[in-house]
């Protein structure tokens, strides 16, 4: 980073600089504003899933294969003691 | 079976990097202004952002007269989301423009600038459109009306555009023309970059927010289907189609 800064022109931030930042933060500000908002949005729709799921009696998640089966173990549905 | 946000992945990953060259541009590429040194580089914010803005309501009217062709109301749900990202990314160039001016000619606010007045009446305009969503219940007709309001308002932004090119008087530098525009070739890159960056942003925000409602509505939908409408609850009222 150090390396970046040197190689930027002179900046004459103890003038403009403030301003400049200003804008620029605005813009940030802004779009993380919007994505605070929409992740909260996001949270009640899950809650509200969840909630269905629970009213239709149906299990909380449904889990991926890959979590179900860890690597190197065959997979099956079979309860151990009829594997055994 | 429904896919919601496809393809919204590629297009953050395109955002991120196109915003990032520009803001690499801005600052390590792009020469000062020769009149207003340093303070110029709030342009490649602030135009784009304004610009995005102008189009994105413009593409809400050509939306909107999608869904009164065909009644379908995803155009409307298309319509809307298109509006209100534009309200966002027109209130960051009004307030990126406002602290342009502050520095450059020492007013937050101008009002004898056609330029200035003129995008404001048009966020003023857009910004009645929620209200009037709100205040109709019925979602069809609350869609219809919507629709109506986003073309002719959609159909004020150009006109208003080529008006405030015809005023004289101006304060607001004329920098973006049909004849080449008075950009050096160097800052000319760097904006159209920056052009593209916002424009990407706001093409990503606009399919997020459609999958992020469609995902919604879906959600409600088989609440109802399974549930019942009692069971369900009543939805309020919105503003945002449902």
């Amino acid at each position: 980073m150090t390396g970046v800064f040197a190689v930027a022109p002179a900046l004459p931030l103890h003038t403009a600089g403030p301003y400049v930042a200003a804008a620029y933060i605005v813009f940030v500000a802004l779009i993380l504003i919007y994505v605070a908002i929409m992740a909260r949005k996001q949270r009640r729709t899950e809650r509200e899933l969840a909630q269905l799921r629970r009213d239709l009696h149906l299990p909380d998640q449904v889990r991926p294969a890959d979590e179900r089966a860890p690597e190197g173990r065959p997979q099956t549905e079979l309860p151990q003691e009829r594997i055994a | 079976m429904t896919s919601y946000g496809r393809g919204l992945r590629g297009l953050s990953v395109a955002t991120i990097a196109t915003i990032t060259v520009a803001l690499a541009l801005v600052f390590f590429y792009a020469p000062l202004d020769a009149n207003q040194g340093f303070i110029q580089k709030i342009f490649y914010i602030h135009v784009p952002l304004a610009i995005v803005a102008l189009c994105g309501f413009v593409v809400g009217g050509l939306l909107a007269i999608a869904h009164l062709r065909t009644g379908d109301r995803k155009w409307d749900l298309r319509s809307y989301v298109a509006i209100h990202m534009a309200l966002i990314f027109g209130v960051g160039g009004l307030i990126t423009g406002s602290i342009w001016a502050k520095a450059s000619w020492g007013h937050w606010w101008v009002w004898s600038d056609p330029t200035l007045v003129s995008f404001l009446i048009v966020m003023l305009l857009f910004a009645t459109y929620q209200p009037l969503r709100f205040s109709i219940e019925d979602p069809e007709r609350q869609a219809r009306y919507a629709s109506v309001f986003a073309i002719v308002a959609g159909a004020f932004v150009p006109l208003n555009f080529i008006a405030v090119r015809m005023a004289q008087g101006v304060v607001h530098p004329r920098v973006l023309t049909l004849t080449g525009g008075r950009l050096p070739g160097s800052m000319g890159l760097t904006f159209a970059v920056s052009l593209l960056g916002i424009a990407l942003l706001y093409a990503t925000l606009w399919n997020y927010e459609i999958a992020a409602k469609r995902a919604r509505m879906q959600l409600r939908r088989l609440r109802r289907a399974a549930l019942g409408d009692d069971a369900a609850g009543a939805l309020g009222r919105s503003a945002a189609p449902s």
